[in-house]
């Protein structure tokens, strides 16, 4: 199937979304994402950063949508154009968008171990804007504990529902879920209870924002002075890939890898994030490859580049500069 | 006096029992459809009636049948959305606690043309008493063998049952029911797929509302041809109206789509005129998510035109200068009402019944009614207009479902048609409830 | 919403154990179960949990809401999740009638107010808080569906509708009297056209 993104067209099975159509062609023209995440049924829809206007429905029925449409959550059609980063009326929803999710986020970057690797902190930089217009109190959470491995900061969480996704495909037992509702939804446990799961920490990977941290990481350090590294161990509950986060070395956090969307390769397991903070538990593999370039390194979708710098030009004319994401 | 299809018999005593609704010709539809027609034969003549959804989308309710996947072996279902909560509607309510046969009559004669061997009618929570009333007509149905296996002695077997909700508006969007139907939160499914290819329990299903269920015994009854010269142009039939706010006889009126808004207002058969002997100011008239419309917009469309009760009158203009027919809630407010007080109740009521799923709602809604509480206390300035302005255009049309649409387009219209009510409290600092002086008293008296 | 709790709440597993359906609220939950298909049992979900509030005190309590959950073999947070969704589920203990005055657009227009500041005068409390003596609690609701009929308020199953103060007199009388748990799920309902 062939579709149009941002003037650039690329052929894709069937079944795929526009948002996987975008990330096949490259950072240039991929919508952001607060909420989807490729390995977790469901996800996605919720956020609405990833909306993009369809210009034309297919080559069957060219009509176009009349709304803009997550893109995370609609299938390509043959023919399908679709206008993402040079389309103004997208880049002005998405800038809504930022702002309802900045609204009510307590803005405690300076306190947050999530500051340096934060979707919301990129998703504000690139598609916000510098001030916010809300002018009342923010909302706030009664605090709850949730176990000794995951700090939960409700205040922080955008209702991305990833956490809750995780618990109901990695474990068998979910305690926690989504409470209330409106703007009063909470991820809770409803009563005092305890996330014990041998996979429950891959919430903190999931989660975009600081609202799930690691307790055992906790004000260690700031994620930038702090440097990835890939390590394997045997175990028998997960694979045991991971990355180490090493201070000297010390071993200050075990996260799953990610990939150059920010999402876990592979999900770990508690023993593996929480237990082993010894070098002498892992086999170490060497520096992670951090990708600094935007551009995605797929051989064969390098003819695409001189249609990215269109598209990077028509990006200019609206004032949009998109930044190199993570990792 | 207009032509009644389906409250025609609600002043009849016992109207609510089996058998006086037997005996004033009910069930006859169903008699008619299970003996002498194909499924088929049932769904072309919903299709020729021109019968459009009357819970507020308008959508025909052929083509949303003939949408409805047959695949072998998986069952197929009918659901009846009783979860009437758009403020300014009353109609299904009523429909069901006077005639609740006519309900069940349709949704047997509707599960027929479906091939649906399985109906659930999904009642909002806080109409407990009604679903009683409901069930008590299931179980004289069921008693009388109009429900259960081989309906009057054919092939036809059906069985239907009442739902209670939990109180949540957010339920009246179609796979919001559903997922409350499963014992779920009532968050609203991403679409696709639609409900007629992957509805209840992942199975094909038909989401229908009370009185477009109630409407097809009169279409079955006298063939879609005749149902569609009632009315105007492609809005056919009756329609019910909930009638409320500053008028002289609220209740529900089943009117022929057609008669003049006008009329409607100011006819003793109707609404019986403004209450008190003041002048109408304003008319909410589809529920309220549907544009308000001042006084010479609703009576007369832009072109002069008097304004008709139908879908197209209605929305002529577009929203510039029309609104929607939606669901009938039709609110009339005197020369005395606050335009921006009236929509801090809107804006309150979806921020309460925003279920929290997508950001722009979430966030939005509850930004618009602070806002608008700003106005109320005094406090706001002439900026926050355009700031509200600002905010619906962020919500609207960004969301998974229609109460994002539904939550903007009252505050964007209220300040298209009414902005000089918001500058004027903004300068003056200080807003006066002229329409709030102890009204209960003032009606007594 | 003033039904509402939160932070994380104590669960008691004595009184847990103590929960359990009476023989009659078992059988009606049973039959409720039966309208929907093998293995859909969840569906059942929100009806019981109208029952189970009524047979336990008018609110559900973490105990009740977990014994819901081991009658339908899904997950006590599943209940949480939904109960805590809807607005007639009290997740808190509540006065014997809970009093909702439906406060939207028509009932507004009607007066809505004065109903509300006349029983918050006449009972001595405020918009989401229960009388001293247990009797009665004050809520406000959003459109119930008597805008033609405004204004109007719920308790349990009844709707009073045209209210006027001496309406508001004679019910409160009349439920003080009674003095018995008003539920959604109550036969006795009255319709006060």
């Amino acid at each position: 199937m062939k579709v149009t993104i941002d003037g650039i067209e690329i052929d894709v099975p069937k079944g795929t979304t526009i948002l996987q159509a975008a990330r096949m062609i490259g950072h240039e023209v991929a919508p952001p994402t607060m909420c989807y995440y490729s390995s977790l049924k469901t996800s996605g829809g919720y956020c609405r950063t990833c909306i993009v206007k369809v210009t034309q429905g297919s080559t069957a029925n060219p009509t176009p949508m009349p709304k803009p449409v997550a893109s995370c959550r609609t299938e390509v059609m043959d023919g399908m154009v679709v206008e993402n980063t040079i389309n103004k009326d997208v880049l002005e929803a998405r800038k809504g968008v930022v702002e309802f999710l900045l609204m009510n986020h307590p803005l405690d970057c300076p306190v947050c171990d999530q500051a340096g690797e934060c979707s919301l902190q990129d998703l504000g930089y690139e598609h916000g804007a510098a001030t916010t217009r809300y002018e009342f109190p923010r909302r706030e959470f009664e605090r709850i504990d949730i176990g000794k491995y995951v700090q939960l900061h409700m205040n922080r969480c955008i209702m991305c529902f990833r956490c809750v996704k995780v618990a109901e495909q990695l474990t068998d037992n979910r305690v926690h879920g989504v409470m209330h509702r409106g703007d009063a939804a909470e991820i809770s446990t409803y009563i005092e209870n305890v996330i014990e799961n041998d996979m429950s920490g891959n919430v903190i990977d999931v989660c975009p924002v600081g609202a799930l941290t690691d307790k055992t990481f906790r004000f260690k350090s700031r994620v930038w002075f702090t440097k990835p590294v890939d390590a394997t161990c045997d175990c028998k509950k997960c694979s045991g890939k991971v990355r180490l986060w090493m201070k000297g070395e010390e071993v200050l956090r075990v996260t799953a890898r990610k990939d150059q969307w920010g999402e876990a390769e592979e999900f770990i397991c508690n023993t593996c994030r929480f237990e082993k903070k010894k070098v002498s538990d892992w086999k170490i593999e060497g520096p992670s490859q951090i990708h600094r370039s935007s551009v995605i390194s797929q051989n064969h979708y390098n003819h695409l580049n001189e249609l990215k710098v269109q598209v990077m030009k028509q990006q200019k004319a609206l004032g949009f500069i998109p930044i190199n994401k993570r990792p | 006096m207009g032509r009644k299809l389906l409250i025609h018999n609600d002043h009849v005593p016992n109207i609510h029992t089996l058998e006086v609704y037997r005996a004033h010709g009910g069930y006859a539809s169903v008699e008619k459809a299970l003996k002498t027609m194909q499924p088929d034969q049932v769904t072309d003549e919903v299709k020729k009636s021109g019968l459009r959804g009357r819970g507020g989308a308008g959508f025909p309710t052929g083509m949303k049948w003939s949408f409805l996947a047959k695949p072998e072996g998986v069952p197929r279902y009918l659901v009846c959305n009783a979860d009437e909560s758009e403020p300014g509607t009353f109609k299904d309510r009523y429909l069901m606690e006077k005639i609740p046969h006519a309900l069940i009559e349709g949704m047997i004669t509707s599960s027929f043309a479906l091939g649906a061997k399985q109906s659930y009618i999904y009642i909002r929570g806080e109409y407990f008493y009604v679903a009683r009333i409901v069930e008590a007509a299931i179980a004289e149905a069921y008693a009388a063998g109009l429900l259960g296996k081989n309906i009057l002695g054919t092939d036809f077997s059906h069985d239907c049952s009442v739902q209670v909700g939990g109180g949540a508006y957010i339920c009246g969007e179609e796979t919001a029911l559903l997922e409350s139907l499963e014992g779920k939160r009532g968050n609203p499914r991403i679409k696709p797929p639609f409900p007629a290819v992957a509805g209840l329990w992942g199975c094909p299903t038909v989401v229908n509302n009370v009185e477009t269920i109630a409407a097809v015994v009169p279409i079955v009854n006298m063939g879609g041809e005749e149902y569609a010269k009632i009315g105007v142009g492609k809005s056919t039939g009756t329609k019910l109206i909930s009638a409320s706010g500053h008028i002289n006889k609220p209740g529900v009126y089943e009117i022929e789509l057609g008669i003049t808004v006008e009329d409607f207002i100011y006819s003793d058969e109707y609404c019986g005129g403004i209450r008190n002997g003041k002048k109408l100011k304003a008319v909410v008239a589809g529920g309220s998510s549907v544009p308000i419309l001042p006084t010479e917009l609703i009576l007369k469309t832009a072109k002069g035109e008097p304004r008709l009760m139908t879908y197209e009158s209605l929305s002529d203009g577009g929203f510039a200068t029309g609104t929607m027919l939606g669901s009938g809630g039709f609110i009339a407010m005197d020369e005395d009402t606050s335009i921006v007080k009236n929509l801090f109740t809107f804006s309150r009521f979806y921020h309460h019944e925003s279920c929290g799923q997508c950001s722009p709602c979430r966030e939005g809604t509850g930004w618009m009614e602070k806002i608008l509480k700003k106005f109320l206390d005094g406090t706001a300035n002439e900026s926050d207009v355009d700031l509200l302005w600002d905010i619906q255009s962020k919500i609207e049309g960004k969301t998974i479902c229609p109460l994002g649409e539904a939550a903007a387009w009252p505050v964007a219209a209220a300040i298209r048609h009414f902005k000089h009510e918001f500058i004027e409290i903004a300068q003056k600092k200080k807003f006066v409830d002229i329409s709030h002086y102890d009204r209960l008293n003032k009606i007594r008296a | 919403m003033s039904s509402q709790v939160h932070g994380a709440q104590k669960f008691d597993k004595a009184k847990r154990a103590e929960t359990v359906f009476s023989e009659e609220a078992m059988k009606t939950a049973q039959t409720i179960i039966s309208r929907y298909p093998e293995g859909k049992q969840k569906s059942a979900l929100l009806p019981i949990l109208h029952l189970a509030q009524a047979e336990f005190g008018g609110w559900l309590s973490p105990e009740t809401m977990d014994y819901v959950a081991s009658i339908l073999k899904i997950r006590p947070v599943e209940v949480f999740e939904v109960a805590s969704f809807y607005t007639m589920y009290n997740l808190k203990p509540m006065g014997k009638c809970v009093l909702e005055v439906c406060q939207t657009s028509s009932c507004w227009l009607n007066g809505a107010e004065d109903i509300v500041k006349y029983i918050e005068k006449k009972l001595n409390i405020k918009v989401g808080e229960t009388t001293k003596d247990g009797m009665f609690s004050l809520k406000v609701a959003e459109c119930l569906g008597s805008c033609g009929t405004a204004p109007m308020l719920q308790c349990g199953a009844s709707y009073h509708e045209n209210l006027t103060y001496e309406k508001v007199d004679a019910i409160l009388e009349t439920y003080k009297n009674e003095g018995r748990l008003r539920s959604y799920t109550d036969l006795d309902y009255k319709n006060t056209l």
